[in-house]
C-alpha cells in the first residue's frame, strides 16, 4: 500500500515537470522584452540592457529555466508585469471564492449525480432513465455561460429569488453567502454531474447484469442493499476515476462562471491576466490548476486501493 | 424564430421524399438522424448566409441602437445598431470552422502520433510522457495560455484548440494499437511475413476509424464549446469576426435590459452542439454494439 502510494507519487513528477517546462516556454516565447515592460516608457536602452542583466534575461534557456523551477519550487511564482506584486500574493487573494465554489459544487453534483445514476441503472429503460440520459446529453450540449444566462435571466430577472451576480464572503453572513453561490454553482456542476450520473449509470449496469446480484437478490436481501452494498462497491472505480477526470471540467467552468457572476476568483484573476497579457500570473495560474489536477487524480489512485483490494501492482 | 423553423424545413425536406432505406434509419437512429438534419441545416445556414436576408454583419448604425426583435430586425440589433440575426447567422460559419477544422486536424495527428507511440517502444516512452503533461492541463486553460502568446485570429483558434486536443487522440489510439498488437490476426500477420506499411494499412489502421470517427465527433463538439468560451472571455476569434462566443460577450453587460442579445447566439450555439453530439452517440452506438449497451 505504502509501496503503492510512494509509486504513484513518482510518476507525478514528470507529468508536473512537463507542464512546468511548457509553462515556463510560455514566458520564454512571449512576444515583448518584460525588461521593456518593466523599465516604463522613459526607460533608455542602459536602464533596459541594466534590467536585462539583473533578471538574468541574457543568459540561455537551461539556466532560466532552472533558476525559475528553483524559485517555483520555494514558493516564488514571479511578480506580476501589471500590477507589480507577487503571483503567489494575487493568487492567494483570489483563492477563497474559487476554493468555496469549486468545493461546493463538487460536493454537491456527486451527491446529486451518483444516486440519480444508480436510479436509472436500476429502472432501465423507464422514463427515470430516459430523464436521466436526456439530463447527461443536455449536460454536455449547454455551455456552461449559456446555462449561466438561462438561470439569471430565470431566478435573478424574472422570478427575483437570487442574485444576478457577485460574492459574499461567509464571514459577512452565512443567508447572503448561500444566495450568492447558488446560480454559479449551479451553472459550474451541471455538466461535471452530468458526466458522473453517465458513467455511474453505465458501470452500475454492467455490474447488476452479474451473477452475485441476482445470488444477492435471490437470498431475499433488500434492493437498497443490494444496489449499494453490492452493486455500487463493485461498480465504484470508473466513478471515482471521472470524478477526478472530471475536475478539469470545473477549472475550465469556473474561468466562465466567474466571468458571467463577476466573482472575485482565480478565474477571473485568469481572464484578467489573459486580456493584459500578464504572463507570469497566466503561468502561476496554469501551475496552480494543473498541480491541483494532478494531484486530485492522484487521490483517486490511491482511493483506488481501498475500493478495489486486487489493486495492488 | 423564423429562421429556425426555415432550417428544420431544409433539413426535414429530403426525408418526406425518401426512399426505404431513410424512413429505416429514422426509426432505428431517430436522435442521431435529427442531429445530422441539425448540422445539415447549419451547414446550409453558413454557406448561404449572404443571401438569407442578412445585412453587413458588421454594419453599424447609431440611430438603431438597441432595438428589440421586430418585423424588421428579426433578432434586434445590439448597442452599436449591428443586425443580431445578421451576426448570428454568419456566426455559424465559425464554429462550424473550428468545430469540423480542429476535429479533423487533431485526429489526424492524434492518429499518427498514436500510431507511432503504440507500435514503437522508444518512441512511446518520451511521446507518452509529454502527452501526460499537456493532459495535465485542462484543455480549455492550454488553449488560453495559446492564445495570450498570439494574436487573436481564426486560424490559431483553431491551432490552439488543437494542441488541447491531439493528447486525448493519442492516447485513444495508442490503447487501441496496443491491444490490436497482442490480437491473433495481427500475429498472424507478423508471422507471414507482411510488411510494416502493410501490416500498418491492412490490419491496423482500419481497426482504429470506428473510435477515432467518434472521438473526432466529441472533439468537434467540445471544440465548438471552447471557441465559444476564448471568444466569450476575450482570447478567442477576433471582434471584426461575428462569432456566437463574441456575440453573446458583446451583450453581456446589457443582458438584463435587452436578453435577447445573449439569447439568440446561446440557443444556436447550443442547437449546434447538441446536434454533434446526438451524431457521435448515433455513431457510437452503430460502429460499437457492444458501448451501446452500456451507455
Amino acid at each position: 500500500m505504502i509501496a503503492y502510494i510512494i509509486r504513484r507519487l513518482i510518476a507525478t513528477v514528470p507529468v508536473m515537470g512537463v507542464v512546468a517546462i511548457f509553462v515556463f516556454s510560455l514566458l520564454y516565447i512571449a512576444p515583448g522584452d518584460p525588461a521593456a515592460v518593466i523599465a516604463g516608457d522613459l526607460a533608455t536602452p542602459q536602464d533596459i540592457a541594466r534590467i536585462h542583466a539583473q533578471l538574468g534575461l541574457d543568459e540561455p534557456f537551461l539556466a532560466r529555466f532552472g533558476r525559475w523551477l528553483w524559485g517555483v519550487l520555494h514558493g516564488d511564482l514571479g511578480i506580476s508585469i501589471f500590477t507589480n506584486l507577487p503571483v503567489t500574493r494575487l493568487i492567494a487573494q483570489r483563492l477563497e471564492p474559487t476554493a468555496v465554489l469549486t468545493i461546493a459544487t463538487m460536493i454537491v453534483a456527486i451527491a446529486v449525480a451518483i444516486p440519480i445514476g444508480v436510479v436509472a441503472a436500476w429502472k432501465a429503460g423507464s422514463w427515470i432513465d430516459r430523464a436521466v440520459m436526456g439530463f447527461a446529453v443536455l449536460g454536455f450540449s449547454l455551455p456552461a455561460f449559456v446555462l449561466a444566462y438561462l438561470l439569471i435571466l430565470v431566478f435573478a430577472v424574472e422570478l427575483g429569488w437570487l442574485p444576478v451576480q457577485g460574492y459574499v464572503s461567509f464571514r459577512e453572513g452565512v443567508v447572503p453567502f448561500l444566495r450568492h453561490l447558488v446560480l454559479p454553482s449551479l451553472t459550474l456542476g451541471f455538466i461535471y454531474a452530468a458526466l458522473i450520473a453517465r458513467i455511474t449509470r453505465a458501470s452500475m449496469l454492467e455490474v447488476l447484469s452479474q451473477d452475485y446480484i441476482r445470488t444477492a437478490q435471490a437470498k431475499g436481501l433488500a434492493t437498497r442493499d443490494v444496489l449499494i452494498g453490492h452493486a455500487l462497491k463493485n461498480a465504484a472505480v470508473p466513478i471515482v476515476t471521472v470524478i477526478g477526470i472530471g475536475v478539469a471540467l470545473l477549472i475550465s467552468g469556473v474561468i466562465v462562471t466567474e466571468t458571467v457572476f463577476a466573482i472575485p476568483g482565480l478565474g477571473r484573476l485568469t481572464v484578467d491576466a489573459i486580456l493584459r497579457r500578464d504572463y507570469p500570473i497566466i503561468q502561476g495560474v496554469i501551475l496552480l490548476f494543473s498541480g491541483v489536477f494532478v494531484l486530485v487524480n492522484l487521490l483517486v489512485d490511491i482511493s483506488y486501493t481501498l475500493l478495489d483490494p486486487r489493486v495492488r501492482y | 424564430m423564423t429562421a429556425i423553423s426555415r432550417e428544420d424545413m431544409a433539413g426535414g425536406a429530403p426525408a418526406a421524399a425518401a426512399p426505404g432505406f431513410v424512413r429505416e434509419a429514422v426509426r432505428r437512429h431517430p436522435t442521431m438522424v435529427l442531429g445530422g438534419a441539425i448540422l445539415l441545416a447549419a451547414a446550409f445556414v453558413a454557406l448561404a448566409a449572404p443571401y438569407l436576408g442578412t445585412v453587413d454583419p458588421q454594419a453599424l448604425s447609431p440611430i438603431r441602437r438597441l432595438k428589440p426583435p421586430s418585423e424588421q430586425y428579426w433578432f434586434g440589433t445590439d448597442m452599436l445598431g449591428r443586425d443580431l440575426y445578421s451576426r448570428t447567422i454568419y456566426g455559424t460559419r465559425v464554429s462550424l470552422i473550428v468545430g469540423f477544422g480542429v476535429a479533423f486536424l487533431s485526429t489526424a495527428v492524434g492518429l499518427a502520433i498514436g500510431l507511432v507511440t503504440g507500435l514503437n517502444r522508444v518512441a512511446d516512452a518520451i511521446v507518452m510522457r509529454v502527452m501526460d503533461g499537456l493532459m495535465a492541463i485542462p484543455s480549455v486553460l492550454l488553449a488560453i495560455a495559446l492564445m495570450a502568446l498570439t494574436r487573436a485570429s481564426l486560424g490559431n483558434v483553431v491551432f490552439a484548440i488543437t494542441v488541447a486536443e491531439v493528447p486525448r487522440v493519442t492516447r485513444l489510439v495508442r490503447g487501441v494499437v496496443l491491444t490490436l498488437r497482442e490480437r491473433p490476426f495481427v500475429e498472424a500477420a507478423v508471422a507471414s511475413g507482411t510488411g510494416f506499411f502493410r501490416l500498418l494499412s491492412r490490419h491496423i489502421l482500419p481497426n482504429t476509424v470506428a473510435p477515432v470517427l467518434v472521438q473526432g465527433t466529441y472533439i468537434c463538439a467540445s471544440a465548438m464549446i471552447t471557441e465559444a468560451i476564448l471568444s466569450f472571455i476575450g482570447a478567442g476569434t477576433p471582434p471584426n469576426i461575428p462569432s456566437w462566443g463574441n456575440v453573446m460577450a458583446d451583450g453581456r453587460s446589457l443582458f438584463q435590459v435587452a436578453p435577447y442579445l445573449v439569447i439568440f447566439p446561446a440557443i444556436f450555439l447550443s442547437l449546434t452542439v447538441l446536434a454533434v453530439n446526438l451524431v457521435g452517440d448515433g455513431l457510437r452506438d452503430a460502429l460499437d454494439p457492444r458501448l451501446a449497451r452500456r451507455m
